[in-house]
């Protein structure tokens, strides 16, 4: 019944940690966008020194950073592979029906690399921020949206009720699951088919209570005047400090850097 | 003294919509409900699973609006649609599964969610959570995933919850039902403190026949309408027609019943423990001499 730990934050007090969460989100799309600005090795090396400083900045060890490639770490491989093998061009070596071409090289280590560092980059956001502080600052950051009837502030609540009941659903999955294997029922055995057979008692009773439970948090909520985001205030609002603004001076600076080594094909 | 909810004739028909039949079958939830609740006091509602008590709280809230009858709080009709966030302000509710209405992720920011909803200034949220946390004696909390607390914790949080928005009066609908000995405890000694400290008028729908003897003034519900009303000691006098409501009386209370009705000279209703020994002293003394 451990509690599972949405977006891997990692607790600890670093410079990055106490950001504003908006910073930080702007600051890993403009890294991302960068990533794919260059081409060059130069500025791939800066991508990946950039990477490294963030890192030493917050605190975080580094096999935590590894291990969010961890889920992608075979698509990686499959798209560096596909690269190398499908890509037309000069001709290196080849063995059976398998080419390998000068230009694929060049594009899966490129794509590898990107892929690398973007998936490390992003998951210095989720280490040093809390899913509830994500949450609120992109509900700030797109509110905009809302003068095109986006529902952002639903959405962002849809979030964090989401983020507050998965610990508990999940404990529930895990004593629903023990209930079953009680009277007798085999979670772990058998063909595929059997097996998503197996998981309709355990479903079933998971929507029900799912059902319940939303039913009574929207009576609780209403009962405590909750009426949607208008004229809604917070208790905790997000306010920009100054390193946040150096932060956003820092970003900008990074971002004009890729661009001009777009621009030179560095 | 005056009042703050008022209930003339209230009725209220649930309407069930079933797959075998085209039309909607109505099922009537409570019936010809008068109810006067006066500031400051403590009210507990009892009445076995399905007498209405949950009907009845919900229109307290005005999560319910009623089908036949009206009802007041302070002086606001419920049914009218402008002043619904003024009744739900003013009657705070408090559920009985305390997972299904902690909102936030932390502590304090649930305690906070209503006043945000209400939209009070920040600072002051914040005086008020830190207010209505300390009231509960959840202070030291403030900062924990409710994920983490025990029962008995996250109810006294949700209570906060409702504090925190200022009400008159907080309606509790079994508030301790899915709660340990421990937990129950605490939860029934911050509501009694909330009640006589702070004057907050107090509505407990309980089955738990010991948390009743607090009361001011208990109602009794059995299908829809209120059987009985009265003190506690009102109340448990009448043993045998709570049993016909399938409802026991608390321990202490059945104990002096059943010595009553086998001789023993003791007032009706006996509530505390403390009550029956008194009663029964003078001849445990006598019991006393002469060993
Ligand atoms: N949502 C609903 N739809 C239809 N009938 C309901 C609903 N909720 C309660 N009832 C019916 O209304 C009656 C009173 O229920 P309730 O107020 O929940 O009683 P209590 O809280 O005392 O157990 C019961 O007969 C119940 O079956
Ligand atoms: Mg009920």
């Amino acid at each position: 019944m451990g509690e599972i730990s949405l977006g891997q934050y990692y607790p600890t007090n670093s410079i990055l940690h106490r950001l504003d969460p908006r910073v930080k989100f702007i600051g890993t799309i403009v890294y991302i966008v960068s990533l794919f600005l260059v081409s060059g090795p130069v500025g791939y090396l800066c991508a990946a020194l950039a990477l490294f400083a963030l890192v030493l900045l917050s605190k975080v060890p580094f096999r935590f950073i590894l291990k969010s490639m961890k889920p992608i770490f075979f698509i990686l491989i499959v798209t560096m592979l596909f690269n190398l093998f499908l890509t037309p061009g000069e001709e290196l070596a080849h063995f059976l029906i398998f080419r390998i071409t000068r230009e694929g090289l060049v594009l899966a280590l490129r794509m590898g690399i990107r892929l690398a560092l973007l998936v490390m980059g992003s998951s210095i956001m989720t280490l040093t921020t809390t899913p509830n502080a994500l949450t609120d600052g992109m509900e700030r950051l797109f509110s905009p949206l809302k003068l095109i009837k986006v529902p952002v502030h639903e959405i962002s609540m849809m979030m964090s009720i989401a983020l507050r009941f998965i610990p508990i659903l999940t404990e529930e999955t895990d004593k629903i699951k023990k209930a079953q294997i009680a009277r007798g029922a085999d979670f772990d055995s058998g063909g595929l088919i059997k097996r998503l057979k197996s998981m309709i008692p355990l479903l079933v009773p998971l929507f029900v209570s799912a059902f319940r439970r939303a039913n009574d948090l929207a009576m609780a909520m209403e009962a405590r005047c909750y009426h949607g985001g208008t004229g809604r205030t917070q208790m905790k609002p997000l306010t920009y400090a100054k390193k946040d603004y150096c932060a956003y001076l820092i970003t900008a600076l990074f971002l004009a850097l890729a661009i001009i080594f777009r621009v030179k094909g560095w | 003294m005056p009042s703050i909810i008022k209930a003339r004739g209230l009725g209220f028909d649930y309407v069930k919509y079933t797959d075998e039949s085209e039309n909607a079958e109505r099922v009537t939830a409570i019936r010809e409900i008068d109810l006067t609740v006066e500031k400051g006091t403590f009210i507990a509602i009892l009445g076995h699973n399905g007498s209405g008590k949950s009907t009845l709280a919900k229109h307290i809230n005005a999560l319910l609006v009623p089908t036949s009858g009206t009802m007041w709080v302070d002086g606001i009709d419920t049914a009218k649609e402008q002043d619904l966030w003024k009744v739900r302000q003013k009657a705070g509710m408090v559920f009985q599964n305390p997972d299904n209405q902690i909102i936030g992720t932390v502590v304090d920011e649930d305690v906070g969610f209503g006043p945000e909803n209400l939209g009070i200034p920040t600072k002051d949220i914040w005086s008020r959570v830190d207010d209505a946390l300390s009231k509960v004696g959840m202070l030291g909390f403030r900062d924990r995933s409710p994920n983490h607390l025990s029962g008995g914790q996250k109810q006294r949080v949700a209570i906060a919850g409702v504090v925190a928005m200022h009400p008159e009066c907080i309606v509790l609908d079994e508030p301790t039902a899915m709660l340990d000995p421990n937990g129950r405890r605490e939860v029934i000694e911050v509501i009694r403190e909330l009640n006589q400290r702070e004057g907050v008028t107090v509505i407990l729908i309980t089955h738990y026949m010991e948390e009743v003897t607090y009361a001011d003034h208990v109602y009794v519900m059995d299908a829809g309408q209120v059987v009985m009303e009265g003190t506690p000691r009102e109340i448990f006098a009448q043993a045998e027609r709570l049993k016909e409501l399938r409802l026991s009386v608390p321990q202490v209370t059945e104990l002096a019943y059943e010595l009553k009705k086998a001789g023993a000279d003791l007032p009706d209703g006996v509530l505390t423990i403390d009550e029956l020994v008194d009663a029964l002293a003078p001849r445990s003394e006598q019991y006393a001499d002469r060993a």
